[in-house]
């Protein structure tokens, strides 16, 4: 364990080219799927929020079901997308960070959706008299709802990214773990724990432990400005 | 008060075009939750000027009028007719005040931009209306910071935003210091002067006898009375008003 946290401060310190390549790619193609999660995932859970029509229940049963969506399973139904015989295939995508964005983008848009739903109906629920008062039709509802959540929306965003920086087996599977191309830090943790290299993966599994600390303590620190503004 | 006329005259014209929706006439007004009767068979007239106070103990289903007036509940039976028109046609019409403001987690002027932006007024009265309820110095503010009564006054504001023909106002200066009732009152009697229909709900006598111009007394969501101020403060007509005037238990 001391080996691991050597290693991992040795790691960074000396600003590993590898190393950073890698952290670079899990952030860019997480951070990517966390905003289109977002940009799906959101006014879907605000829709749901506000709305009120048959079947609602069983919508909301089948988002909160499919937050449980297992990585592996998500990966195979990219891949067969993907693959060159697959339907997509043509667009030469399996293998590459995009296939590793759509993979976590589906693993986590149910996150967003789900806890954005019951956050955007909390509030609905304290607005809902004073927009009908208002004649505010059901877009600037949700434009308003969606504004004026923004920070609790944060942490929802915070609970997607978190899964999908998290996860190895969607993005293993459509990304391949291709050194220089799609290695990131958790195919990478994966790969030196086969290799036996405990100690490097170790020190790999810290040094995602901290960017994920770095990303909460930014997010709280946000939030927390907010609150202190009533914002919240 | 410059200001206010400049806050208030600019979307005047098109209104003028508009087919009237006073008087209102209600009919047999029932209202049902399952088992319980909460309005039962209101029926009466509110003429096209004027403060009328709505008043009675509470339970006695004021909020719920209001409401079904508004256009934000629909009744069990009965009929409100806002002179031809149906009250979910004319809920854009209104405007309405509610006991605990519902405040956006934005500043001050946001709060009444945003009023302005959905309504397609002019953006420019955000300034005019928060000086006429004297919230100018407290615009960048988060509005959810303000005290009760600043609260209530920026509600009063963003409800004068849309140019309400009708002003609902439910118990708005309820568990407010006097300086703030004071307040709200003067921006409430300045909206009448100026022809705004005023329908009120309190508790507190001294304010329905500073504004009232008649009081529909409500007990047991009946219709105990509806009469003239000037007939009802010193002769009302009904035991329950008489008992809740002087301050006897009205169950």
């Amino acid at each position: 364990m001391r080996d691991a946290f050597g290693l991992a401060l040795q790691l960074v310190i000396s600003g590993d080219a590898d190393l950073l390549e890698i952290v670079q790619l899990s952030l860019r193609v997480s951070l990517t799927a966390t905003a289109v999660a977002c940009l799906i995932g959101l006014p879907i859970g605000a829709l749901v929020a506000i709305g009120r029509f048959p079947g609602r229940n069983a919508v909301l049963v089948l988002m909160n079901a499919l937050m449980g969506l297992p990585p592996v399973v998500v990966g195979l139904l990219v891949y067969l997308q993907l693959s060159r015989s697959g339907p997509l295939g043509f667009l030469g995508l399996l293998y590459t960070p995009t296939a590793m964005i759509i993979a976590q983008t589906i693993l986590i848009t149910p996150i967003v959706a789900a806890l954005s739903r019951q956050v955007l109906e909390d509030l609905h629920t304290e607005y809902a008299e004073q927009f009908r008062s208002l004649c505010l039709t059901k877009l600037q509802t949700v434009q308003a709802l969606l504004w004026d959540a923004r920070y609790s929306l944060l942490t929802v965003g915070l609970a997607g990214f978190g899964r999908a920086v998290a996860e190895v087996g969607a993005v293993i599977i459509v990304g391949g773990n291709i050194d220089h191309l799609t290695r990131v830090m958790t195919t990478a943790i994966a790969l030196e724990t086969s290799k036996g290299d405990l100690a490097l993966a170790l020190a790999l599994g810290i040094i995602l432990l901290i960017i994920a600390l770095g990303v909460n303590a930014a997010v709280q620190a946000v939030r927390m400005t907010a609150s202190r503004q009533a914002y919240v | 008060m410059s200001d206010a006329v400049a806050a208030f005259s600019p979307d005047a014209t098109p209104r003028a075009r508009c087919a009237p929706i006073l008087p209102l006439a209600v009919r047999d007004l029932v209202l049902r939750y399952g088992q319980t009767t909460m309005l039962e068979r209101l029926s009466f007239d509110l003429g096209p000027a004027g403060c009328t106070m709505v008043m009675g103990p509470n339970g006695s289903g004021k909020s719920l009028l209001l409401k079904l007036l508004h256009g934000l509940m629909v009744p069990t039976s009965g009929r409100i007719d806002w002179s031809g028109h149906a009250p979910s046609d004319v809920t854009a019409r209104h405007a309405f005040v509610f006991q605990k403001p519902v405040l956006l987690r934005r500043s001050v002027a946001a709060n009444i931009d945003f009023v302005l932006k959905v309504r397609g007024k002019h953006r420019n009265r955000c300034d005019l209306l928060l000086n006429h309820v004297g919230l100018s110095h407290k615009a960048d503010q988060p509005a959810r910071l303000l005290s009760g009564g600043e609260a209530q006054r920026l509600a009063l504001a963003r409800a004068l935003a849309v140019d309400p023909e009708v002003l609902f106002l439910d118990e708005p200066t309820a568990s407010l210091d006097p300086a703030s009732v004071v307040a709200i009152e003067a921006i409430v009697t300045d909206a009448r002067s100026r022809g705004m229909r005023v329908i009120f709900v309190t508790h507190d006598m001294g304010q329905a006898r500073r504004m009232a111009d008649d009081v529909l007394f409500l007990n047991r969501g009946r219709i105990a009375e509806h009469s003239r101020a000037a007939d009802f403060f010193p002769e009302p007509q009904s035991q329950a008003a008489r008992d809740y005037l002087h301050g006897r238990i009205v169950v």
